[in-house]
């Protein structure tokens, strides 16, 4: 072999601690953590953190939670879903209060992200707390300079389930480049005119943007709705290489 | 760096008998989750080819019919996803790789890397060293019945001692090269070499 320079080892992401700067009740299953890290390069939208908890007997778990703030934002936002006989979801939700040393690294993943130089337009689809990364995205896109086309198809259970619903009801208000669409899949309101039931060919081939316009489509959630999403696109003719995906569990919305 | 902080309150649920077949950062699942960077590829096998090449030739092609027609080998395995779920005693069955090289004309490994290709462009590579002596195999059957599509069906290669990206899903191309290149999540900030047990999750680990 020749002698040539090995390339420079690459930085290990190295386990960091945060402190909990605030808990943010966003409905009856899910919070947001509100975390200030002890330095922070920054992320991408799309991108997750590892969170490590360990217990007095050094039992260690570990979980990855989609980082749902801007890179702009100082502080770093992860919002958890309750899995009911979850080890590590029960713990964030009921245990864990402001000032708390919270262990963690990251920004971690390459793939699903979405930042403004990549331009639009843009198609999210979420499912449940899927709309966690995605949410990372539309505040992202919030923060550049206006005009880049979006749509946000979001399923949940009922309209009480929905995560951020003032922030992204009033962001449909105000921007016109922006369509949000609910899909509520369990119970709707009385005078709901919007979709009832889960997302189907229908609702997709209506409001997405149509394959002629190239969009970049940017689906996450459990596994089942991840699945069944991106091969309704795939039937509709939209490049099977524009659709990202990223899965969280086994169940759920 | 700073000491671990211990999380107040918290306790373990998932710690079983079973922990020390468990690498580090890992929990035992007992479903299958699914994870892939982007849709499940429809593939049927009557258009199905797998392929061998080395140094941009083609040393050996496979069509469904002559690869279900080599030797089968069964494996009963513990797998590890990089999202942290372990799945104990998995039974996969297909062809090894060492039968695949034999079929190939090729005595042994001509060089030290592979790069797996997948349909919908993944990409994934894994030293032969992990891929030789039964270590790995061209995956067809899950517990007996022909592999799902949406866990990499019809033929997903499968290295279970490296986390299981590696174990790429809907396998059409093994490319021999001489030195490590990183694959598909392997240049998006994932571990080249993957082993749980010494947990090589992402770069730098
Ligand atoms: C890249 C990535 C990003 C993620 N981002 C988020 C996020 O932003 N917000 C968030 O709430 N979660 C997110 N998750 C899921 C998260 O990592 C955990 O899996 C989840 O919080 C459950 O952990 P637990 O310890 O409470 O449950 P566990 O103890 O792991 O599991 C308890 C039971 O629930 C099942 N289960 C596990 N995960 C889920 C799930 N997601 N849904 C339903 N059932 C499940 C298990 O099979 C088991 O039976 C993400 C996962 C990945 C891989």
């Amino acid at each position: 072999m020749t002698a040539t320079e090995a390339p420079p080892a690459p930085n290990k992401i190295a386990w960091q601690v945060a402190q909990v700067e605030a808990v943010v009740t966003e409905t009856s299953r899910v919070k947001s953590l509100v975390l200030q890290p002890a330095h922070w390069a920054g992320h991408r939208p799309g991108q997750h953190v590892d969170i490590r908890l360990t217990a007095d007997d050094g039992y260690q778990a570990e979980r990855s939670y989609s980082i749902a703030s801007a890179p702009e934002d100082k502080l770093l936002t992860l919002t958890v879903e309750r899995v009911d006989d979850g080890e590590v979801s029960p713990y964030l939700l009921d245990e864990l209060r402001v000032g708390d040393p919270l262990e963690f690294r990251g920004p971690i993943g390459g793939h699903f992200v979405w930042t403004r130089g990549l331009g639009g337009p843009i198609c999210l689809i979420a499912g449940g707390t899927g709309i966690t990364p995605l949410m990372a995205m539309l505040r992202h896109r919030e923060r550049s300079p206006g005009g880049i086309p979006a749509l946000l198809l979001y399923s949940a259970r009922s309209l009480a389930d929905v995560v951020y619903r003032e922030e992204l009801d009033a962001t449909a208000r105000r921007d016109n480049d922006f369509r949000l669409i609910y899909a509520l899949t369990r119970q709707q309101p009385d005078h709901w005119t919007g979709h009832r039931g889960r997302i189907d060919k229908t609702l997709l081939a209506d409001h997405c943007f149509p394959p002629a316009q190239n969009p970049m489509f940017y689906i996450c959630g459990p596994t089942a709705f991840v699945e069944n999403v991106s091969s309704l696109l795939v039937d509709l003719d939209f490049n099977p290489l524009s659709i990202k995906t990223e899965r969280f569990g086994p169940s759920g919305g | 760096m700073a000491e671990v902080p211990v999380s107040r309150g918290f306790k373990s649920k998932r710690q079983t008998s079973e922990q020390g077949r468990l690498p580090p950062g890992q929990y035992r699942t007992t479903d299958f989750p699914i994870l892939s960077a982007g849709p499940t590829p429809d593939i049927r096998v009557a258009d199905w080819k797998l392929a061998l090449q080395l140094g941009g030739s083609l040393v050996r092609a496979w069509t469904w019919d002559e690869f279900e027609a080599l030797p089968q080998t069964t494996l009963n395995t513990d797998i590890h996803c990089v999202t942290k779920w372990t799945k104990l005693d998995t039974t996969w069955q297909g062809v090894s790789f060492d039968d695949l090289l034999k079929s190939a004309g090729l005595e042994k490994p001509p060089q030290a890397f592979v790069m797996a290709h997948c349909d919908g462009g993944y990409t994934t590579s894994v030293p032969v060293e992990d891929l030789i002596a039964g270590k790995a195999m061209i995956a067809t059957r899950f517990d007996g019945v022909p592999l799902a599509p949406a866990h990499g069906g019809p033929a997903r290669l499968l290295v279970p001692h490296l986390y299981f990206w590696k174990s790429a899903k809907w396998l059409r191309r093994i490319r021999f090269m001489p030195e490590a290149e990183p694959g598909f999540r392997e240049a998006r900030g994932y571990h080249i070499h993957g082993d749980p047990w010494r947990e090589q999750r992402y770069d730098g680990d």
